[in-house]
């Protein structure tokens, strides 16, 4: 063992905030069905309750046997519209509440899975779930909730398109007090992952284990300041240089994941690869792309250097580890990135060219503030066009916009925390009302022809 | 169970003296150590072997840090896989 290289491990901790974001415990409730739901929220308390129960004692002990921040300890279950979607209840809030006391019993951050899977078409506990979404979201502090509602095999259903346009404005209007922070806990999705360890879009799909453990590795300060030592080099030194430090990050990601799994018996998953940013200086993603020359994030050329950083991290991080999953790329939540908020800040970065980089990075429009006012119809059509880049390319997008009550464009929202400050950005005045009442399907797209 | 121990701080009298005393209390072996100064800091590594030490992880951590305060320096303990999974295949 070089000296060298014991020093860098430890200044990639210590200065550049490496830590392994999560370890999600992915918990199947398929068992826990009941046609009563009382007694369904019983198997589901003692089912989470008991996997669990050593999860975030385990977690610490490795933080504090191997040196590594662990920031956060989550477990994710089935699509709660499966589960729930048996029993007679019209109202599936008492579910909700159900996961979130099972968390605060585990002293779990997050819980995620008050989900449901709406690509192609509704069950009924699927339209029930998606109603008590506001309520849901507004009566507990743990849970997190997906809807999917479109996939490259399916199409978009617009139906739940138009839909959830309604339910994000509800669930802001619910938790307005808190300048509506239920919407923070409240993801869009197309082509959802099925083992994502990461919020608020987490959920244990239906092909995985019993239970599973996940790891979410983070880093963006420690790619910064690789990037640093090669300014004004060509891009095939920044895209190798990249590379190599997501190996390192991924490989902390690894050994935290299979010493979890160890510890607690419990099959090893996924990493996730993604470069998660924090508020915190230091651990921004937009800083990696102004380190690439560009003023700001938003500048041109942002969606080359977004799209190169994204590619390079799954590169290098692949060959790391056993087994590379979720949504394994670049995040670019706006209030979660000191980087981002300065670039909307001061002009620099808009929903327009955030709508251009989702097409090349991991995840979608995340964490942007928007007015409070804005109607529900143009916030369905925020989510359409995230779902078709979604679809059309293949990949994952998502959306997570916090129509903040009373705000207006210049406004800031303060959440604190991880979810940390988002201003409010504008969105376009034009309406879009009459193309979402048209409901429906989009069909989905030809995978041949491809230009 | 090996680990590495790193030792970081303004150089005195008595800095190696009063870590491996600490680790002989704790019967803790030392397989190897490179100490140098950096900057005009003292840095010390050394290979620790665990596996006859008297106490368990968290106590070895808490002495440690004891001792570091007492001789104003930060020792810092950790298992040595995360060095060798980050930098090794």
């Amino acid at each position: 063992m070089e000296t060298t290289q014991i020093m860098e491990t430890i200044r990639m901790i210590e200065e550049e905030k490496l830590d392994i974001r999560t370890i999600t415990m992915g918990i199947s409730l398929l068992d826990c069905i009941d046609s009563d739901g009382a007694r369904a929220r019983q198997k589901i308390y003692d089912k989470i309750t008991r996997l669990a129960a050593h999860l975030v004692e385990t977690g610490e002990a490795i933080e504090n046997e191997y040196g590594i921040p662990i920031i956060h300890k989550r477990l994710s279950v089935t699509p709660m519209s499966l589960i729930a979607g048996a029993s007679a209840d019209t109202n599936f809030t008492a579910f909700a509440k159900t996961l979130d006391a099972a968390a605060k019993e585990t002293g779990v951050n997050f819980i995620g899975g008050f989900s449901a899977l709406v690509q192609k078409g509704y069950t009924s506990g699927d339209a029930r779930l998606i109603q008590s979404i506001p309520e849901a979201l507004a009566t507990t502090e743990l849970v997190c909730s997906s809807v999917n509602i479109g996939s490259t095999r399916t199409g978009i259903n617009m139906d739940a398109v138009r839909e959830m346009g309604v339910i994000v404005k509800k669930t802001a209007e619910l938790t307005a007090e808190n300048q509506g922070l239920g919407c923070a806990k409240l993801v869009i999705f197309a082509n959802a992952v099925e083992d994502n360890p990461f919020m608020a879009g987490a959920f244990h799909g239906v092909g995985e284990a019993d239970s599973v453990i996940h790891v979410g590795v983070s880093g963006p300060g420690v790619v910064k300041r690789a990037l640093e030592k090669v300014k004004g080099q060509p891009f095939d030194v920044v895209a190798d240089t990249i590379k190599k430090i997501a190996f390192k990050i991924t490989r902390m990601g690894q050994l935290v994941g299979h010493e979890a799994s160890n510890r607690l018996g419990v099959p090893f998953g996924i990493v996730d690869l993604s470069l998660a940013p924090t508020p915190a200086v230091g651990d921004s993603v937009a800083r990696i792309l102004e380190e690439m020359g560009l003023e700001a994030a938003g500048a041109h050329g942002t969606t080359a250097a977004l799209a190169l950083l994204n590619d390079a991290v799954k590169k290098g991080g692949v060959m790391a580890c056993s087994h590379v999953g979720g949504l394994s790329g670049a995040f670019i939540p706006v209030s979660e990135d000191a980087g981002m908020i300065e670039a909307v800040e001061k002009g620099a970065l808009n929903l327009q060219k955030l709508e251009a980089m989702t097409a090349v990075c991991s995840v979608g429009l995340d964490m942007i503030a928007i007015p409070g006012d804005t109607p529900a119809e143009t916030i369905s059509a925020i989510i359409a066009d995230e779902a078709a880049i979604g679809v059309i390319n293949n990949k994952t997008t998502a959306v997570r916009v916090i129509p903040a009550p009373g705000t207006k464009v210049g406004d800031a929202v303060e959440f604190g925390g991880l979810l940390g400050h988002a201003p409010v950005m504008a969105v376009s005045q034009e309406s879009s009302a009459a193309f979402i009442a048209r409901g429906g399907r989009i069909p989905s797209p030809i995978h041949s022809f491809k230009n | 169970m090996k680990a590495i121990l790193t030792v970081i701080g303004k150089d005195n009298v008595g800095i190696i003296a009063g870590v491996s005393n600490q680790l002989a209390e704790l019967k803790i072996n030392i397989l190897d150590v490179s100490q140098t100064i950096m900057n005009g800091y003292f840095t010390m590594m050394m290979v620790l072997d665990l596996e006859s030490a008297n106490c368990n992880f968290g106590e070895i951590k808490q002495a440690l840090n004891d001792k570091g305060d007492a001789l104003h320096v930060q020792i810092k303990i950790q298992r040595e896989e995360i060095f060798t999974s980050m930098h090794s295949l």
